[in-house]
């Protein structure tokens, strides 16, 4: 589904991510761990189509597109959509309504007219309810005096009323206490299903015992240097970062 | 002048207005008392009209156009004017769709406004374009019924002339601006409107309705009055992009409110504003002013602007009245090459006074905008108070906005708040939209249209909708 190949991105000549190669197929959730400053947010901003980095070499390809030569909105109706790790406020735009844009804007992308407004309703109260969030934020506007865990939630509403092929999901659990943590895996998970791709980044292992990954990436100093099942994630938590560097460079 | 003199001459003008041109429904451009004879002798007008006219032209003469306003334009030569024309005839409008620009046009379709009132707008010679005439009578019916008089200007002094007299210029005296002196010479066109007292206007007031109303003048007169405890909400102006072969637009809108009295103005305003390099567009030099007159009255001003080349204009409130309340809700928007000088003034006279400014501006393209704004507290305004919040979004980095707040407080007890903020269109919002799908027009669009909230929920719900998509059209490739 997503496939990434010595993916070299520069910000302002710094160079970020040096070589980088990924692999996700349908059906699959990955993780992307990595000590702060690694370049795991640059990967996802990256493939979601953010100004501000240049790619100096190697290729994106999603389902055998060219990613990017895609424009930022048709990357995110083809599929591909990222949950912010900082989710901005929009002042003014009622949260009911950037869904329905979005959601209107990926149906006219498929051929689809615009989903009718009681179905639209039905939908999203739905899947409010299953994010524990009160109706009331829907008339809000966009993350607009939300606190951190609400803007979380909010992200993942939107997943789970767009639908993604391959959902990208940035430290969505930073900021969460338990229960909200909860909440919010709860939701993830719910988006797993065999034709859909879920990657996730996160410096925490905690996340991925209720998010159980299918493969785990270190991403180190802009290069995957090691990648195993779901316990590398648990040797991680226990021994930190150091030995998969000194053992890669070795 | 001495009355006697003015006598004189109005009788010789009236005279040579007669003889020459009373069959003849345009006057030659120019402009001297002819003219302005001519004009009140077609509008059928009592004689204390026409002098109180002269009066304005003579004033006229020893002024000059403001030059502090924030706007670069050629000289006006009103002496190029033709200060007097009838309606348009059948025979020389369009005769079908067919005959008007498909630009024009399409811009209807994107406001959503109705097939049937696309052929009045577009100034189609049907008879009957859309059913207007039941609707017209009903609506004059009940307004009939609750005592309200609402009709063109020039009809009111024919038809009401104590009224019309007991209040004309009592607000924009004539020799208030330059323009406004103009206007106050030559004015053809215009609404009335007197609500008795006690009396809540059944309905909203639209320009729409008025009869006769499908030719804006170039030189409207508005004069509203709304007696004690009476209340009424007034819409002008039309969300269809208006064309006029007339560049200069120098209009007058006077507001009194007595006691208890209520007046809510609203208008959305899309003059022609020209086209890339501002060529043809309308010059809009407005002069209007409420005055709260009684105690615990209210006045309020809601505007959108996004037309014209040029834009002039700052609604005020004199808050006269104890206890009075002055509003102003505004959003103004350019793009292309439009340049705005907008604002407010509010004049703090009478004890607990208050008054709330909310200004929007948003500059895409090569445009150009100020915000200016006047609160002044008069000695007597104790316990007066101002909130002023002016907030301005830039498009793109070529456009700019500026703000000019000036405060003239004359009364220790008095509280001013000034709020200013100026933002580049965020790129992390936009970012944020088109991560979704959201193209990214419509995410400016939506962008801006949130940044509007406060002033558009101030506006008549029909307004609001039609003023969105109005915003829409107006950005339209201002990105990308
Ligand atoms: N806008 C920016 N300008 C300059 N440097 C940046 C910018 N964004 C990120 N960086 C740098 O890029 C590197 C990778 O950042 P990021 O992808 O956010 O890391 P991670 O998400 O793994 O913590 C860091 O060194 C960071 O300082
Ligand atoms: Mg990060």
């Amino acid at each position: 589904m997503l496939e990434v190949k010595d993916l070299h991105v520069t910000i302002e000549d710094k160079a970020i991510l040096k070589g980088l190669d990924l692999t996700v197929n349908a059906g699959e959730v990955h993780a992307i761990m990595g000590p702060n400053g690694a370049g795991k947010s640059t990967l996802s901003a990256v493939i979601a189509g953010k100004d501000g980095y240049e790619v100096t070499q190697g290729t994106i390809l999603f389902e055998g597109q060219d990613v990017l030569e895609m424009e930022i909105e048709e990357r995110a109706r083809a599929g591909l959509l990222l949950g912010f790790q900082y989710p901005i406020e929009i002042p003014g735009v009622k949260n009911i309504y950037l869904l329905k844009a979005a959601l209107n804007a990926q149906r006219a992308a498929r051929g689809e007219g615009e989903i009718p407004a009681p179905e639209f309703m039905k939908l999203v109260r739905e899947k409010s309810a299953e994010m524990k969030m009160d109706p009331s934020f829907l008339q809000r506007a966009v993350n607009e005096g939300f606190s951190g865990g609400e803007k979380k939630r909010n992200e993942i509403l939107q997943m789970l009323v767009l639908q993604p092929k391959l959902a990208m999901l940035d430290e969505i659990d930073s900021g969460l206490d338990i229960d909200a943590m909860k909440v919010v895996a709860d939701g993830v998970n719910s988006l797993r299903s065999a034709d859909r791709a879920i990657l996730m980044v996160t410096h925490y292992q905690r996340l991925l015992n209720h998010i159980v990954p299918d493969r785990v990436h270190v991403l180190v100093d802009g290069r995957i240097v090691k990648s195993g099942d779901k316990d590398l994630a648990l040797e991680l938590e226990a021994r930190g970062y150091e030995w998969v560097l000194e053992e890669s460079v070795a | 002048m001495a009355s006697e003199e003015m006598e004189q001459l109005v009788r010789r003008e009236y005279k040579q207005g007669f003889v020459t041109d009373i069959e003849s429904d345009t006057v030659p451009p120019g402009l001297d008392e002819s003219t302005i004879a001519f004009i009140s002798q077609k509008k059928g007008e009592p004689e204390w009209m026409l002098e109180w006219r002269l009066e304005a032209y003579y004033q006229w003469l020893k002024m000059t156009t403001p030059s502090w306003a924030h706007l670069e334009y050629p000289p006006i030569d009103y002496q190029a004017i033709s200060y007097f024309s009838a309606p348009k005839k059948p025979e020389d409008r369009p005769q079908s769709l067919d005959e008007v620009d498909p630009k024009l046009l399409e811009t209807y379709e994107k406001l959503g406004i109705p097939l049937h009132e696309r052929a009045a707008l577009a100034g189609v010679a049907v008879d009957a374009v859309f059913d207007s005439v039941s609707v017209t009578t009903t609506f004059k019916e009940k307004l009939h019924e609750a005592g309200v008089i609402f009709c063109s200007i020039s009809e009111a002094i024919r038809e009401y002339p104590e009224l019309v007299r007991q209040y004309l210029g009592t607000v924009v005296p004539q020799a208030d601006n330059y323009f406004a002196a103009l206007n106050s010479a030559v004015f053809t066109d215009g609404s009335f409107v007197y609500v008795p007292e006690g009396v809540k206007c059944p309905m909203e007031l639209s320009t729409y309705f008025r009869i006769n109303a499908a030719n804006t003048g170039q030189f409207e007169r508005t004069l509203i009055v709304c007696d004690k405890r009476a209340q009424v909400s007034y819409l002008e102006g039309c969300t269809a992009p208006q064309r006029d072969e007339n560049q200069l637009h120098a209009a007058v809108v006077e507001l009194v409110a007595l006691e208890d009295a209520y007046i809510k103005y609203s208008t959305v305003q899309n003059w022609y504003p020209g086209d890339e390099n501002g060529k043809g567009g309308i010059y809009n030099f407005v002069t209007k002013r409420g005055d709260c007159r009684g105690d615990r009255s209210r006045i309020s001003w809601t505007q959108v602007e996004t037309g014209s080349a040029i834009t002039w204009k700052y609604p005020s409130c004199m808050l006269r009245g104890k206890e009075s309340v002055g509003e102003f809700y505004s959003v103004a928007v350019t793009n292309g090459r439009q340049q705005a000088d907008t604002g407010t003034k509010m004049i703090h006279i009478g004890e607990n006074t208050r008054s709330t400014i909310v200004a929007k501006g948003i500059a895409a393209g090569r445009s150009d905008q100020a915000y200016r704004g006047l609160v002044k507290i008069g000695p007597r305004a104790k316990g007066a108070r101002n909130y002023t919040q002016c907030d301005s979004l830039l498009i793109g980095d070529q456009c700019g906005a500026h703000t000019f707040p000036y405060q003239e407080i004359g009364n220790s007890t008095a509280t001013v708040e000034h709020e200013a903020t100026t933002s580049k269109i965020a790129d992390d919002q936009l970012f944020y939209c088109r991560a979704r799908g959201i193209d990214e027009e419509d995410a400016v669009s939506m962008i801006v249209n949130g940044f509007c909230k406060d002033v558009f929920q101030e506006l008549p719900m029909e307004f609001a909708v039609e003023a969105e998509a109005l915003l829409n059209v107006t950005l339209e490739g201002s990105v990308g």
